[in-house]
């Protein structure tokens, strides 16, 4: 049960957002920077999208190519697990759905693993990036999204924990088996609902 | 990919048994928790408070002190002026007084004393990189300072956590804003020449402050050529 804490009454709760899922709080204007790794330079010329593995047909796009697919802009709430949550944010790209029917994962294929240029992975079951729920995206607020935020670009989670919103994406490789990532083998969550406060193994 | 680190152990009932100020705006917390911590250097905890209706706040901190086999720990927190539990540890919270924390957590900006390493830290970003030079100097493995190398930036003397242990040969600390008179080199943005001169053959560099901070000093340490794999960077606070 609750262990109180003596003398802490939580000043953040008086404008508390209903958006804010347990144990978070609103950056506002601020937006964290977290990444393990060096920031990396990608050239837009060299860059690529993959969608491999368990697919009947791999694929691959160039920056061109990916940006002549159907537009879909995300327009909502982004939760990390170091306990910030940015609310009302607005990010386009394209949908993994449009990407998925170009490329169709195999009846065998359950899961997948996001893999970034730098060489950060992150694991999600592959229901968590089909129907509407997961992007490629290239732009933030309508402007090209930062270096440091994952540009030239991301991919976007935004219902689950933002780790699994791979930064410097360059592919999805669809697995018939779940495995860990990067951070999934560090101790955090397999699949990072922020609603359950999924945080880490065992949550 | 560094080993796996262990699965953080449940929530736990902390008792604060000794605090102390660093600075004019950094607390240390000695935490009491039920058993030993088993962290690594470079490692965290979460800390949860939980108001009498229920809600909670938790933030990640950095251990401070290093791996030993006692069942304490030492926080180090930074006051943020609009932050609700950092103003919490610092204006409210007491000896003898309990809080909620998890961990350790973070298994690769960790430090096991058995390679060389560069630490720099910006700011309160010293804090996790003081575990691994207070690890470095023992007793836990036995002296090991001759792997490890700190630079530290920090504005000015009074914002220097941990002073007193910042003396010896392997810890360089350089002043952004001003430094003391005796200070050869003057205050100044760190530079390629501070890293350059704390760099061990074969070092693996853990970085850790702000974003510029860790931008800025990775941007060195590649000007240097050191490879991208041997950079672990840990970023803290609002991005530029």
């Amino acid at each position: 049960m609750a262990n109180f804490t003596r003398g802490f009454i939580g000043r953040g709760k008086a404008t508390r957002d209903e958006r804010l899922p347990p144990g978070q709080y609103d950056a506002r204007d601020d937006w964290p920077v977290l990444n393990a790794e060096a920031t990396p330079s990608i050239d837009t010329a060299t860059w690529t999208f993959a969608i491999e593995g368990e697919v009947d047909q791999p694929r691959t796009w160039t920056w061109d190519e990916i940006h002549s697919l159907a537009a879909s802009t995300y327009a909502g709430d982004i939760h990390c697990v170091t306990t910030w949550s940015k609310l009302g944010v607005t990010f386009s790209g394209v949908s993994v759905d449009t990407l998925l029917d170009l490329a169709p994962p195999s009846a065998s294929a359950t899961h997948v693993m996001a893999f970034s240029s730098t060489g950060y992975s992150t694991n999600l079951p592959l229901d968590d990036v089909r129907g509407g729920k997961a992007w490629v995206v290239w732009e933030y607020e309508g402007a090209p999204l930062p270096v440091a935020h994952g540009g030239p670009a991301r991919l976007l989670v935004p219902h689950l924990y933002f780790w699994k919103s791979a930064k410097w994406v360059a592919g999805l490789r669809l697995m018939d088996h779940d495995e860990p990532g990067f951070w999934e083998q560090n101790g955090y969550h397999d699949r990072g609902d922020p609603w359950l406060e999924q945080r880490y193994q065992g949550d | 990919m560094p080993d796996p680190a262990p699965v953080p152990r449940p929530w736990q009932t902390a008792t604060v048994v000794a605090t102390r100020p660093e600075t004019a705006r950094a607390r240390t917390i000695r935490l009491a928790l039920d058993g030993p911590s088993g962290h690594l250097a470079g490692q965290h905890y979460v800390v949860r408070l939980t108001a009498p209706d229920g809600y909670t706040a938790s933030r990640s901190y950095s251990v401070a002190s290093p791996p030993d086999d006692s069942n304490e720990i030492e926080l180090t927190i930074e006051r943020l002026e609009d932050g609700e539990v950092s103003t919490f540890l610092h204006d409210d919270l007491e000896v003898g007084d309990t809080i909620e924390v998890r961990g350790p957590i973070g298994g690769f900006f960790v430090w096991r004393a058995d390679t060389p390493a560069l630490l720099v830290g910006g700011g309160s970003g010293l804090v996790p990189l003081m575990a691994m030079l207070r690890l470095a100097r023992g007793p836990a493995r036995g002296d090991r300072s001759d792997l490890v190398r700190l630079v530290t930036s920090v504005r000015s003397p009074d914002d220097l956590l941990y002073a007193a242990e910042l003396e010896g040969h392997e810890v360089t600390t350089v002043f952004t804003r001003q430094a003391p008179p005796d200070d050869r080199r003057g205050a100044g943005r760190i530079a390629a020449a501070d890293l350059a001169s704390a760099l061990l053959p074969d070092a693996t560099a853990f970085v850790c402050g702000s974003a510029g901070f860790a931008d800025h000093v990775t941007g060195l340490l590649r000007n240097l050529e050191v490879p991208v794999e041997r950079i672990r960077v840990e970023r803290f606070g609002p991005s530029a």
